[in-house]
């Protein structure tokens, strides 16, 4: 009695970090036969998250998730990453989930594993099965926990003697510290300070700005960051500190800033708390969708209608990305960009901003090849009330806004803080 | 330090990869034009230092692409994509006869990649570089378990792929050299066979006793590589290097147990006294000590004991008779073992037994007896005690450091590809993407 054989199943590179792409490759399959490519992680919350392609083998009993269409599932067409940026709760799952990796030290485990046919692949034992490790931390990297001069958060250094040009990450509203950006951008050069900042209440908000002024000046006079190059990376309510650090601070100067989801909302003179209290008053306001997701963005297109509720940013000198997606229901972060353009045009410096909106792309523009979030749970700071907030995005034009952001995000702070800024400062 | 030089971006991708698997070393936003060494180090797990480099010059975007990019000079030269792996060798001043073998796969090697200013040849150590990565390789692919399988004499390496399988088994032998080495066995794991490293010098029998064991050894490891529930049983191979090659011969040949759906001899030879026992294959070898001679830096060669390749049938392995595909690997500059002269006289004997189509020699001028798995430094000589010896001393492998090396490579590439044909059905022999 002759045993069959599986086919092969081979995950190229195995082991690689989260913004690079892998070949998905089944061998041995007799010709023209029909099977699904599963792949299944297991997050730190222990919830799974799933994703599928139909596919079928061509007449070498071949599929290559590179090469081949996928016929349905999570994902359809030739889509070498979508069986990672299409993931999605499996069925049965809580509501309102978010991915996140909390412990950067460790890869992403995903199983990939290939089914015969399709409909009701899941109720067949795979086939044959592979493991990706996908890593937010290139060797070499280090992790150094900060707590100096009142300041808290996490720094990551790249391998290498340095020194080297650094960055001020900074994550919006809505979670605990964030590490992973900050390791994938040491990953890619950069001494990246994942900044702790919405733990605690402040007297005032000069004492809060003093909090991120300091920030920025450790990161500036750390032995392995070169002093004049070092540039701040925001979203969402980051993104509105980034503004305002660039705008109103006499003694810092990033030498360029990204703002993710961008946000200027900041009535003048209040701490972060106060103006999100200033926000929760409108909320009655908020536009509930269909499945009662909570939308922000028609009443705060409201108050960024009031200048005076916002930060000044024509005072910007410094290089600007935006990264907008268009379809961005939390906040009006497109309108928000264009207001931004046009201050600068009237103060003559328009050529120091560069805008990236992408059309069907939500909020929460991540890494590249992370699941799509249209909505999730929101914890909300004052009331500790458990609502869904509406993010937005349509799941596979989010994901290439992902994908295509990040490269230019790196290429632009390549340009800044690698090479010399030519006059020209646009991407 | 050069301030204009002071942001050179150096990466390697992947930085986590597979032995066998190549990487990019891109060298980005140097001065157009200037002179750069990139170098690598590695410390091996016995302590010692090994380094590479090579020098190269930035074009006019002020980048270098090892893959595209010529080396001018340095441990080796021109285009190389790999060569900072590959020519990998004892930093100067360390102690003569060292080689490189990873005792533990659960852990990666570790290279640190460095770019230098200028065309540097010494003194590393005391250079501060532009910048530098970290670079991990790895034996073992993720998902891949290893774990002991319980044998008769003692538990024995096993490393099974991830999946429900069934998977082909591998039986993997390597030579006489001191201690068990299994990361041919972890790697072939990674590609999807269930392989078992089998140490058949360090039994408990041949520690007690001094003497070899006998054939019932392996055949009680085919059973146990059989038995397990994810290894189809009708789908094993062995693969055998330098005196594992006359075992293995033995086995397929002889063995009434061991069915084998192929073969793979590295740098061995047939002649061996037919139907004798492991003890006896042994001896046979030791009888003609005295043909051992000695190069100019007093290396042993012992390449001559088996020759000339006796035309007495008894005295060689009846490879005539074989039933399963073999495929040969021979260095023509082994200086251990005569793979050469014995690969034609096993062609010969098989063209006049009928049976040569099951045949496949791959030999490479120029390489070595020590063909391993590919991107590994080039071994020409090392310090070696044999089973039953009580010294060290130096022997002479052979082989010339590039060809070697290319050897190593393209070696590696065809028995994956021998062994996904012969024991994964053959219907699909694509090369692999990543080789």
């Amino acid at each position: 009695m002759t045993q069959a054989v599986p086919p092969i199943l081979s995950v190229t590179p195995s082991r690689a970090l989260v913004d690079e792409k892998f070949q998905v490759l089944v061998e041995n399959l007799p010709p023209g036969c029909p099977v699904t490519l599963c792949s299944l992680h297991r997050s730190e919350d222990k919830d799974d998250w799933e994703a599928y392609g139909h596919y079928v083998s061509d007449h070498r009993g071949v599929v290559s998730v590179s090469e081949d269409l996928s016929f349905g599932g999570t994902y359809t067409g030739k889509e070498p990453m979508g069986l990672l940026w299409s993931m999605r709760p499996v069925p049965g799952s809580r509501k309102g989930l978010r991915l996140r990796k909390i412990n950067v030290c460790t890869p992403m485990l995903v199983n990939i594993s290939v089914h015969s046919g399709h409909e009701g692949f899941r109720d067949r034992t795979p086939l044959a099965s592979a493991l990706a490790e996908r890593w937010y931390m290139a060797p070499g990297v280090k992790r150094i926990d900060i707590n100096k001069q009142g300041v808290q958060g996490t720094l990551y250094i790249p391998p290498g003697p340095g020194p080297f040009p650094a960055l001020l990450d900074m994550w919006g509203g809505g979670a605990g510290l964030l590490e992973y950006r900050s390791a994938l951008l040491a990953s890619r050069g950069y001494v990246s300070f994942s900044l702790d900042y919405l733990w605690s209440e402040y007297l005032s908000a000069d004492v809060e700005f003093k909090y991120f002024e300091t920030a920025f000046n450790i990161i500036r006079n750390h032995s392995q960051v070169i002093p004049d190059r070092v540039g701040i990376l925001g979203s969402s309510l980051g993104s509105m500190v980034a503004f305002d650090l660039t705008a109103y601070s006499t003694i810092i100067k990033p030498r360029c800033i990204v703002c993710i989801s961008s946000n200027h909302y900041h009535p003048p003179g209040t701490t972060l708390k106060a103006g999100f209290k200033i926000l929760s008053k409108h909320f009655h306001k908020a536009h509930f969708d269909e499945n009662n997701h909570m939308s922000w963005r028609s009443f705060a297109l409201d108050l960024i209608a009031d200048p005076s509720n916002n930060v000044e940013v024509g005072r910007i000198n410094c290089p600007m990305l935006l990264v907008n997606g268009c379809d961005d229901q939390n906040w009006p972060t497109v309108e928000t960009a264009e207001e931004v353009a046009r201050l600068l045009r009237e103060g003559g410096k328009e050529h120091l901003l560069s805008r990236l909106a992408y059309p069907g792309a939500g909020h929460l523009i991540e890494p590249p090849f992370s699941p799509h979030f249209r909505a999730t749970k929101f914890i909300i700071l004052n009331s500790k009330e458990k609502v869904i907030l509406l993010w937005g995005g349509h799941t596979k034009a989010h994901s290439d806004a992902q994908e295509d952001s990040w490269r230019k995000i790196l290429s632009f702070l390549q340009l800044h803080l690698y090479h010399s800024p030519s006059v020209k400062a646009n991407l | 330090m050069d301030r204009k030089q002071c942001c050179v971006k150096l990466s390697v991708q992947p930085s986590r990869g597979l032995m066998d698997e190549k990487f990019i070393v891109l060298v980005q936003n140097a001065l157009p034009g200037s002179q750069l060494t990139i170098r690598a180090l590695h410390q091996c797990e016995d302590g010692h230092s090994w380094e590479a480099f090579g020098h190269y010059t930035a074009d006019t975007t002020g980048t270098i692409n090892l893959s595209e990019d010529p080396s001018i000079r340095g441990t080796y030269s021109g285009v190389e994509q790999m060569g900072l792996l590959w020519s990998l060798r004892p930093i100067p001043g360390s102690k003569p006869g060292l080689r490189m073998r990873k005792k533990n796969i659960q852990t990666p090697m570790e290279v640190t990649i460095s770019v230098y200013q200028g065309h540097q040849t010494e003194g590393f150590a005391d250079l501060v570089p532009l910048s530098g990565v970290v670079v991990e390789r790895w034996y073992m692919a993720p998902g891949v378990r290893g774990f002991q399988l319980q044998k008769v004499d003692s538990p024995q390496p096993f490393f099974l792929p991830l999946g429900p399988g069934p998977f082909p088994g591998l039986l993997d032998l390597y030579g006489l050299g001191g201690q068990l080495v299994e990361y041919r066995a972890a790697l072939l794991a990674s590609h999807g066979f269930a392989s078992m490293a089998i140490d058949y010098v360090n039994s408990k029998f041949t520690i007690e006793t001094g003497k070899m064991v006998d054939s019932q050894y392996f055949e009680t490891a085919y059973r146990v590589l059989q038995q397990h529930p994810q290894v189809c049983k009708s789908r094993i191979a062995m693969i055998g290097f330098s005196f594992g090659t006359s075992i293995t011969l033995k086995m397929a040949i002889y063995s009434e147990i061991i069915k084998l759906s192929a073969a793979v001899c590295i740098s061995g030879s047939h002649v061996q006294p037919v139907d004798g026992s492991v003890e006896e294959i042994l001896r046979f070898s030791y009888k003609n000590a005295g043909k051992t001679r000695f190069s100019e830096k007093d290396e042993k060669i012992w390449r001559d004991q088996l020759l000339p390749i006796p035309t007495d049938p008894s005295l060689k392995a009846d490879v005539g008779r074989l039933q399963c595909p073999l495929l040969l690997l021979v260095g023509e500059d082994d200086q251990s073992c005569p793979a050469q002269e014995s690969a034609l006289d096993i062609k010969e004997m098989m063209a006049q037994a009928g049976n040569s189509h099951l045949l496949t020699v791959l030999s490479y001028p120029n390489a070595g007896h020590l063909i391993e798995p590919p991107y590994t430094p080039h071994t020409r000589s090392s310090n070696f005690r044999t089973t039953g010896m009580p010294e060290k001393v130096m022997y002479l492998w052979g082989g010339q450091t590039v060809e070697h090396s290319r050897a190593q490579e393209d070696a590696w590439k065809k028995i994956l590809v021998f062994l996904r044909e012969n024991l994964y059905g053959g219907r699909n022999p694509t090369l692999f993407s990543h080789l």
